[in-house]
């Protein structure tokens, strides 16, 4: 499979969900909505499950598997409100001391009128900020596609995994053409150069681990969900900060220690 | 303390004889107030060294013709970077200053700006000193791609570390402040300045008018706009940043909080 398949695999409408995710690896979700300050965004789901006995916080980009559904979660593009929302639970979970898991899987934060009147830059940066100095475990997971400042508001994590078919980028392929070319017909040329794939990323050191996608996919993505929050749990709240943060600065490859 | 609004006269001058020289040049890339420029209107005069000023992209994705056109920009603005970093005095007080230049591929956020970003914050916090970071920027760098956005993780951490440690950081939206800039550190001043009519966003106007396929709202996305919507404390002519920035520091410095 080449990039720009996987780029469509990712997309494509039978690809598993947010609520799946929920129904598979989780028991007792009891959903938290709104933001307290505007509204609750539909985009982004977020609540309080079990997970082998760990009371944890999941957030999540919500997409919906039927056109009436995708409709109604603006297709996974989240609002200032959404990011808002998920910042009040990430700071719910490092006052409670539960592990936060984040799913990430958007065409990129919601271009629109309100969403830019309503601070999305302000919310995005919120949200990353709120995420590097979280005292508690943080594990995201790229599911699908992860477009721009929009996925990255949810992925500043000590892990961060993506399935082997999801893709990760700076922005849609056809962003990408439109912007570097001013053709977005160049998508699958885009594909090809942006290095967004899980291989290719796992790599380059820019994610932590990539999860097959074949029979074994739920055994083994349960499995090492739990071995991570485990291992993650040993830790001192401030290590956990600063090892994120140096994961972080030292990604790029640039920092002269 | 300097008495504000008695020395500021000659730089008021010189910064409308900068924008007028400005408006005349043709192209559009040289029409915009460069990173030094900037420096020059709000240090105290020849109070600015600069950092890491050879730090540059190493082409991550060995993107096709991205090295050939950052030399060619290399040699027609000196820079190598879209990012100038360094240490200077503005109103005598020593100050971390940062300053996007769009002449270099519209001040993007590459891994090397990133990283210059996060090698003035780490010293602000190091040696105690305020932070002010003047933004002009597109947003993230196509040609570096996830190692581009991942810039914003690493300012943010950066800036973030340095705030809850009480560090000020005063940052400065400038015409344009888009993207993964104005979505990371720019929107995380503890005072958040803006120029007046300063296009400032997440998304471009061009993006918005495809997604809803109508006309955007009288002044949408500019500084003025945004201090309606709540999104930034002050709008501060570039030739009045200076006496702003002393002020503001002036109050934010430690032996002013009458403790003593």
């Amino acid at each position: 499979m080449n990039a720009y398949e996987t780029v469509l695999t990712a997309r494509s409408v039978g690809r598993n969900k947010m609520d799946y995710y929920i129904d598979t690896f989780f028991s007792d979700f009891f959903e938290l909505h709104g933001d307290r300050l505007y509204r609750d965004d539909p985009a982004v789901i977020g609540g309080i499950a079990m997970f082998h006995g760990i009371p944890v916080t999941i957030i999540g980009h919500r997409k919906g598997r039927s056109v009436e559904e995708n409709i109604a979660c603006n297709f996974g593009m989240a609002s200032p409100e959404g990011y808002r929302k998920a910042v009040r639970l990430m700071k719910q979970a490092e006052k409670f001391k539960r592990p936060v898991i984040t799913f990430v899987d958007t065409p990129g934060a919601y271009p629109g009128v309100e969403a830019e009147s309503n601070g999305q830059s302000n919310a995005i940066a919120q949200s990353i900020a709120c995420m590097c100095s979280l005292k508690v475990p943080v594990i995201s997971i790229i599911t699908g596609e992860g477009n721009s400042g929009g996925a990255l508001a949810l992925a500043v994590a000590d892990s961060v995994w993506m399935l082997e078919h999801a893709v990760y980028s700076i922005l849609s392929p056809e962003g990408f053409a439109s912007i570097l070319w001013k053709d977005p017909s160049l998508t699958e040329k885009a594909c090809g150069l942006m290095k967004m794939t899980a291989t290719e990323l796992l790599q380059a050191g820019l994610i932590d681990g990539m999860i097959k996608e074949d029979d074994t996919f739920e055994k083994e993505f349960d499995r090492a969900l739990y071995e991570k929050i485990k291992q993650l749990q040993k830790k001192k709240p401030e290590l956990l900060v600063k090892e994120r943060y140096l994961k972080f600065r030292r990604m790029d490859g640039l920092y002269d220690e | 303390m300097i008495a504000i609004g008695e020395v500021f006269e000659k730089r008021r001058k010189w910064w409308d004889n900068l924008e007028k020289a400005r408006k005349k040049v043709a192209q559009s890339e040289q029409k915009r107030i460069t990173a030094y420029e900037r420096i020059a209107s709000i240090c105290d005069d020849g109070k600015f060294r600069e950092m890491d000023k050879g730090l540059q992209s190493q082409d991550p994705l060995h993107f096709p013709g991205y090295a050939e056109k950052r030399k060619e920009l290399e040699k027609r603005t000196h820079l190598k970077e879209a990012v100038v970093t360094g240490i200077g005095k503005i109103g005598q007080k020593k100050t971390a200053i940062g300053v996007f230049d769009t002449r270099f591929l519209m001040g993007s956020l590459g891994a090397a700006a990133g990283e210059k970003i996060v090698r003035l914050t780490e010293r602000a916090e190091k040696e105690k000193l305020p932070l002010v970071i003047i933004s002009a920027s597109g947003g993230a760098r196509m040609q570096e791609g996830l190692f581009s956005l991942m810039q914003m993780a690493k300012t943010v951490s950066a800036i973030e570390r340095f705030q809850l440690n009480g560090g000020l950081f005063i940052s400065f939206l400038t015409n344009p402040t888009t993207g993964g800039v104005s979505a990371s550190f720019a929107n995380r001043g503890d005072i958040i300045l803006a120029e007046p009519k300063a296009l400032i966003c997440f998304a471009g106007p061009r993006v918005i008018r495809q997604t809803i396929g109508e006309e955007l709202p009288q002044g949408f996305q500019r500084a003025e706009f945004l201090q309606e919507h709540g999104m930034i404390d002050a709008i501060v002519p570039g030739k009045e940043l200076r006496e702003t920035l002393i002020k503001l520091l002036q109050m934010h410095d430690t032996r002013m909080r009458g403790l003593q």
